[in-house]
């Protein structure tokens, strides 16, 4: 039963394995033997037996170095739960990361080099602050053109009601 | 004029349903493929975490010789699932090194006497560091790496029976 989800990935993400528990389809005939399983199996989706990294849940000692890695863990995007920030996920591999992100800026590098190293591993995805290039231009176009189409709308407008 | 400007927002709001509808049966694709494909892979040295089996670094990736390294955990439901893949491609000549996350000695072992040991080398990554360095996103994945350590092929989630002949090619490929 658990292994039907083969192609499912561990990430420790607590929201997953909800959803896994939620899809499993039982047969209602064999509840005892379901029972009894439970009682007997370890959680499928458990999280590794490795305390988190140590500065994963540790601020930096100091300030302005956690401002700066606080504010860039803010626009990094979580791999295993992908739709939350690694600053707000709970997810092992999350904590990792924030803890290298904490790490890195100790060691004294700069927030974007943190940001273009992750990118050139993980591609513009992982970051929540879009690169201006040919394929996100629309997105950085589109308020600029929203804002003139307005314009336009509203010059009409204020010309009828002169007339 | 005005008249066709009036069915602009319905055409709009067509517009939207049909991607919405379009990316409903185009079904989900969560998977981030890594950027590192035909790229050297970065210095890295991990620790042993078992006995009978070194650690791995990067030298040991550039021996000339094509292998796959298997990115596992003993706490990965379908690692499990996949050892018997792993085997066979073992069983085919592929040599295996596998990068252990987030393990603990105490657990791997067990895990190996349980599903089989294809592997020659497996490092400990305990902070996820190499895992970074690949650009991998969880566990497990699979990369075939050429002689040189240049990343030839990334494979995410477990190796299903029916996807051995492929990896099996991109190893023989990377020859």
């Amino acid at each position: 039963m658990i292994l039907s989800y083969r192609r499912s990935r561990e990430g420790g993400n607590p929201a997953s394995s909800a959803r896994a528990k939620r899809d499993s389809r039982f047969r209602g005939s064999d509840g005892l033997a379901l029972a009894v399983g439970f009682l007997l199996a370890t959680p499928a989706f458990a999280q590794s037996s490795l305390p988190p990294a140590r500065y994963a849940y540790t601020q930096l000692e100091n300030p302005r170095q956690e401002a700066k890695a606080k504010a860039l863990m803010e626009t990094l995007r979580c791999l295993v739960c992908q739709g939350q920030s690694i600053a707000d996920s709970d997810a092992e591999m999350a904590g990792d990361m924030r803890a290298f992100v904490r790490e890195s800026i100790k060691e004294g590098k700069n927030p974007g080099q943190i940001r273009q190293w992750l990118i050139e591993r993980y591609g513009a995805w992982i970051s929540y602050e879009p690169p201006v290039e040919p394929l996100t231009w629309p997105l950085w176009a589109a308020p600029l053109l929203l804002l003139a189409g307005g314009a336009w709308l509203a010059r009409g407008r204020f010309k009828r009601r002169r007339a | 004029m005005r008249r066709t400007i009036l069915w602009l927002p319905l055409g709009l709001f067509l517009l939207f349903v049909i991607m919405v509808i379009a990316q409903l049966r185009h079904g989900e694709d969560n998977n981030i493929p890594s950027q590192m494909i035909g790229k050297k892979m970065p210095q890295f040295a991990l620790r042993p975490i078992v006995p009978g089996h070194a650690g791995l670094s990067l030298a040991d990736l550039e021996t000339g010789r094509p292998l796959l390294v298997n990115v596992f955990a003993s706490w990965c439901v379908p690692c499990r699932a996949e050892a018997p893949q792993l085997l066979e491609l073992k069983r085919r000549g592929v040599p295996i090194e596998g990068i252990a996350v987030r393990d603990r000695t105490e657990d791997l072992q067990p895990f190996l006497a349980q599903s089989g040991d294809p592997f020659d080398r497996i490092g400990s990554d305990p902070q996820s560091r190499v895992q970074f360095d690949l650009g991998s996103s969880g566990v497990p994945e699979s990369y075939i790496i050429d002689g040189k350590s240049v990343i030839r092929l990334q494979h995410i989630g477990d190796i299903r029976p029916e996807d051995v002949d492929a990896i099996f090619r991109a190893w023989e490929a990377a020859k």
